[in-house]
């Protein structure tokens, strides 16, 4: 399961329609719990695939050990990655199987039609080893958030009613 | 020298985010992780004992495999060692 904030997951796919008609790639920090990847923040990621950015992408590996440090300064792992699929499906490819090494993390896929953010599906990279992984459906759990103004705007009316 | 391990990896290190080793390079340094942790070897190393292709190596902000002096470089405690599997697809 992948648990992940509204305004995350609005983020991420946010992203995708930006870089539309290329694929956006980024990472995913946060925690890691009982077969559950809970998400603290999503870390926009360049796509270093300017060869075939409408249907390519690659983090480099300087700019993941950055994100990498940086979560570490705030107890967070990389508990998985998202990129989009401008006007094609949210689904994993054999490229994406292929390329796929981080065993127990989150690959979240988000469909782009005509630059906006259609579906978005979540798959873990599941097995032992390179040999016997395999990329399965997962829930993708979108918690509500409580908008700050409308907390602070609670707080007041309970101030003023008191 | 610090080595940070990549979450997929930590089950074959005891769930540790980062081993701590003495060495004087950086092929000492791994050398001296897969001694700790021998079943991290094949997932780090092909049969044939190269890195596999997929797997990233950084000495602090650099690749490993970019530096003159590759996995001799010579190290210090100050120094830390990343690895850092691909990220990459498409559809």
């Amino acid at each position: 399961m992948l648990r992940l904030t509204a305004t995350t997951y609005e983020e991420l796919r946010v992203h995708g329609e930006v870089t539309y008609p290329h694929e956006c790639c980024g990472v995913l920090l946060g925690r890691s719990e009982d077969g559950v990847n809970t998400v603290e923040a999503a870390v926009r990621a360049g796509n270093t695939r300017t060869d075939s950015a409408h249907n390519r992408y690659n983090i480099a590996p300087q700019e993941l050990v950055k994100i990498q440090r940086q979560g570490r300064e705030q107890g967070w792992d990389i508990v998985g990655f998202y990129h989009s699929h401008p006007d094609h499906p949210a689904q994993w490819s054999s490229t994406d199987l292929a390329e796929a090494h981080w065993l127990g993390c989150s690959y979240v896929i988000t469909a782009v039609a005509r630059g906006a953010a259609k579906k978005t599906n979540s798959f873990l990279l599941t097995g032992a080893s390179e040999e016997d992984k395999a990329l399965v459906t997962e829930e993708i759990v979108v918690q509500d958030q409580v908008p700050l103004a409308a907390e602070e705007a609670q707080e007041r009316l309970r101030s003023v009613t008191a | 020298m610090k080595i940070h391990i990549p979450t997929p990896l930590r089950v074959y290190t005891g769930n540790q985010d980062t081993v701590v080793v003495e060495a004087k390079t950086v092929g000492d340094a791994l050398q001296q992780l897969t001694g700790q942790h021998p079943d991290l070897k094949k997932h780090l190393y092909t049969e044939e004992g190269k890195l596999r292709s997929f797997v990233n190596v950084y000495l602090n902000d650099e690749d490993v495999r970019y530096l003159p002096e590759k996995e001799t470089t010579v190290v210090t405690d100050a120094d830390a060692l990343s690895i850092i599997p691909s990220i990459a697809g498409g559809d």
